[in-house]
C-alpha cells in the first residue's frame, strides 16, 4: 500500500459541534486510495515542540479532498485549530488496515463514543453503497458534544441526558437490541478504550460479530517504533501493533490490559 | 569533497545512519524515503524473540518523548531468515544492533550473524533502560561493559561498535575501556532515564514507570557526552541525541564526532536522515572543505577550556 507524506493546503477547518472541529484538506493521492477506518499522522508545524505527529482517521474523502474531526484537547489540536483556509498541515497517509466492511451480514451496527464517532460518514457511506443496513449509537458527553452529520438512522446517548438516552452508548443499544429484531448484526465501533471494552464484552456475550477501532499512544504511525501494542491472541509474540496491524481488530482476539 | 567514512572495514558512504529501533529494519520507512544514508543500525536483535513492555510504552515530553519498548524483536533466527535479504538489497552499510541479557548471549547472537554476508558491522546494546536484564546492568559498570567486548572481539573481524549510555558519571571512562578491549568505536548516548505522571490518575504514564528520553531534549546532554568521549578515546565516536537537522548534525561532529546517527526524528519524518545528509554536504562545499573529517572536533575552545573532569586530564594530575 503506498503512503504519502505531503504538505496539504486547508480548505476547510472549522467548528461543528462544542470543542470539536472539522478539518478538510486537498490531498488527491489520499482521498483516491484510503478505505474506512484508516488513518493519517499530522503534523501541525515544523517547530519541535509538540514533537510527534497525532493519528486522526479518516472521516471522509470528499472528491480530491479529505475531512478529519478533532477535538481540541491539547497542544497540537489548539494549534489546529488556529489554522486558517489556505494554511498547511503536513499529513502522513494513508496508515493501518480498514473495517471488514463486506461479508456475511446484513445490518452494520456503529457504536461510536465521543470523537470515535470520526470515521463512521465513510464507513457509512460504503456500508450504503453496499446495500447493508445501517443502525447508528453514538454517545457523548452532552447534548452540544454530539455530531450527527452524515450518519443514518442515528441513536444518541449523552452522560447527562441532555439528548437522547440518559446513559452509556452501551446501554442505549441493548435497550435498542431489547426493543427492534436486528436482522444479522455485525458491530463495528471505535471510542475511548474502556467504551471499547464494554462493546467487546456485550458482543462477545452475545456472539455478535464485532470489530473495535483502536486508539494509542503512538510515536511513527507506520510500524517502526513499536510503541503502540495491544494483546491480541494470534500474535506471534503477545502484542500486535495498533498502527500496522490495526487500528481495526475482531473484538474476540484483542486483550485490552491498562496500567 | 569527501563525505565518507572508514572504520575499519565499515565504509559508511556518507556520515548520516538512522539509530537502532528508530528504521525498524530497514524496509518499513523504505516505502516513502529513498535510503541515501551512510548505514542503517537495525533494531535490537536478541537470541530469542521478544515481545517487548506491555502498554502503555510511549509518552511524549517537551520536544521529546520517553519510550519503554522494551527491545521488542524477532530475535536472531527470524532476523537473518526474514529481515536481512531485504536489507541486503539496499545501497547503505548495514549494521546490526545486538542485545542480550548475557556476555554469552552476546556472543552466540554474534556468532549466528557472523555468516550473514550482509552484515558491515555490530553495535553492540549494553544500554537499554528498559529492560530488567541486561542492557544497563552492563552499560553502568565499566568492567561489565570491557567484559563484553574482550568476549567479543576475539570472535569477529567486523568492527565493533559499542553503543553507551548517558546514565553514568563519566562516560569517557567507558568509551576507553571499550577502546582498550579493542573495540572499533563507540556511539553515544543512548536514551536517559525519565519519567512522565498523569497528573490526573496519578499513575505514571509508562507502564515500565520509567522509561528512555530522546528526541531534541537531549541534544546538549549528548553534545557534552560526545565531547568528553572524544577528547579522551583516538576512535571515532559516533553522536547520537536529539539530532533534527544538518545544523545539529554539524555540531556533533565539532563537538568531536565522526559521525551521526538520527533516531527519534525518523518517527516525525522518515526523510530526516535524507535531507541531513544533503544539508551538511552543501554546507562543507559552502565553506570550501576537502572533507567532512576538517569538521570532527574542530570546535574552537576558549583558551585553557577542556571537557570538565575527564579522565584524561585529571589522570595526568592537573586540570
Amino acid at each position: 500500500m503506498n503512503k504519502f507524506q505531503r504538505e496539504v493546503a486547508i480548505t476547510r477547518n472549522e467548528p461543528v459541534a462544542r470543542d470539536t472541529y472539522a478539518l478538510r484538506v486537498h490531498f488527491p493521492e489520499l482521498s483516491a486510495i484510503v478505505e474506512p477506518g484508516q488513518f493519517v499522522t499530522m503534523r501541525v508545524n515544523d517547530t519541535l515542540n509538540p514533537l510527534l505527529r497525532r493519528p486522526y482517521s479518516v472521516s471522509r474523502p470528499i472528491g480530491d479532498e479529505c475531512e478529519f474531526l478533532y477535538y481540541v484537547i491539547g497542544k497540537g489540536t489548539r494549534i489546529l485549530a488556529r489554522k486558517r483556509v489556505g494554511d498547511t498541515v503536513n499529513i502522513l497517509g494513508p496508515l493501518g488496515n480498514s473495517f471488514g466492511f463486506n461479508g456475511d451480514y446484513e445490518t452494520a451496527v456503529l457504536v461510536g463514543g465521543g470523537i470515535g464517532v470520526a470515521p463512521f460518514p465513510f464507513l457509512t457511506s460504503r456500508l450504503v453503497d453496499h446495500g447493508k443496513k445501517v443502525v447508528t449509537f453514538l454517545g457523548a458527553r452532552t447534548a452540544e458534544m454530539v455530531l450527527s452529520d452524515n450518519l443514518v438512522n442515528l441513536q444518541v446517548a449523552t452522560d447527562d441526558g441532555t439528548a437522547g438516552f440518559h446513559g452509556t452508548v452501551v446501554d442505549c443499544m441493548d435497550d435498542w437490541f431489547g426493543a427492534h429484531s436486528v436482522a444479522k448484526p455485525k458491530i463495528f465501533s471505535c471510542g475511548p478504550t474502556p467504551m471499547l471494552a464494554a462493546v467487546q464484552s456485550w458482543s462477545l456475550g452475545r456472539g455478535i460479530p464485532c470489530e473495535l477501532s483502536l486508539e494509542s499512544e503512538m510515536a511513527c504511525g507506520f510500524g517502526i517504533c513499536q510503541g503502540c501494542p495491544v494483546e491480541h491472541r494470534h500474535a506471534e509474540r503477545t502484542y500486535a501493533l495498533v498502527c500496522t496491524d490495526g487500528p481495526c481488530f475482531n473484538a474476540e482476539d484483542i486483550t485490552f490490559k491498562r496500567p | 569533497m569527501k563525505t565518507s567514512l572508514d572504520i575499519g572495514s565499515l565504509h559508511l558512504k556518507n556520515r548520516v545512519l538512522v539509530a537502532s529501533g528508530t528504521f525498524g529494519y530497514g524496509t518499513e520507512a523504505a516505502t516513502f524515503t529513498d535510503v541515501t544514508l551512510g548505514g542503517i543500525v537495525t533494531k535490537s536483535v536478541s537470541l530469542e524473540p521478544r515481545a517487548g513492555n506491555p502498554p502503555s510504552r510511549i509518552a511524549e515530553t517537551a520536544s521529546g518523548m520517553l519510550n519503554s519498548i522494551g527491545l521488542a524483536n524477532v530475535g536472531v533466527e527470524a532476523f537473518l531468515r526474514e529481515k536481512m535479504p531485504p536489507l541486503r538489497e539496499l545501497d547503505t552499510a548495514i549494521i546490526a544492533n545486538i542485545a542480550a541479557s548475557s556476555v554469552n548471549e552476546y556472543l552466540e547472537v554474534m556468532k549466528r550473524m557472523e555468516d550473514e554476508p550482509g552484515i558491515d558491522a555490530y553495535e553492540i546494546n549494553v544500554s537499554c533502560p528498559n529492560v530488567k536484564d541486561g542492557g544497563l546492568q552492563f552499560g553502568t559498570s565499566c568492567s561489565a561493559t570491557a567484559e563484553v567486548v574482550r568476549a567479543l572481539r576475539p570472535h569477529t573481524r567486523r568492527p565493533l561498535i559499542i553503543k553507551l549510555t548517558p546514565n553514568v558519571t563519566r562516560i569517557s571512562e567507558f568509551a576507553l575501556a571499550c577502546q582498550e578491549e579493542g573495540a572499533d568505536a563507540v556511539s553515544m548516548i543512548n536514551t536517559l532515564v525519565g519519567m512522565s505522571i498523569n497528573i490526573y490518575t496519578r499513575k505514571p504514564k509508562l507502564s515500565t514507570v520509567t522509561g528512555g528520553l530522546s528526541g531534541p531534549a537531549i541534544k546538549p546532554v549528548a553534545l557534552a557526552k560526545v565531547f568528553e568521549a572524544s577528547q579522551v578515546v583516538s576512535i571515532p565516536v559516533i553522536g547520537i541525541g536529539g539530532i533534527a537537522s544538518w545544523e545539529d548534525a554539524v555540531e556533533f561532529l565539532l563537538a568531536g564526532a565522526s559521525a551521526v546517527q538520527v533516531g527519534t526524528m525518523n518517527f516525525i519524518d522518515p526523510d530526516t536522515g535524507v535531507k541531513i545528509t544533503r544539508g551538511m554536504e552543501e554546507y562543507a562545499r559552502k565553506t570550501g572543505l576537502d572533507s567532512l573529517d576538517e569538521l570532527v572536533g574542530a570546535m574552537v575552545l576558549p583558551e585553557g577550556a577542556s571537557a570538565p573532569g575527564i579522565m584524561k586530564s585529571s589522570s595526568k594530575g592537573h586540570d
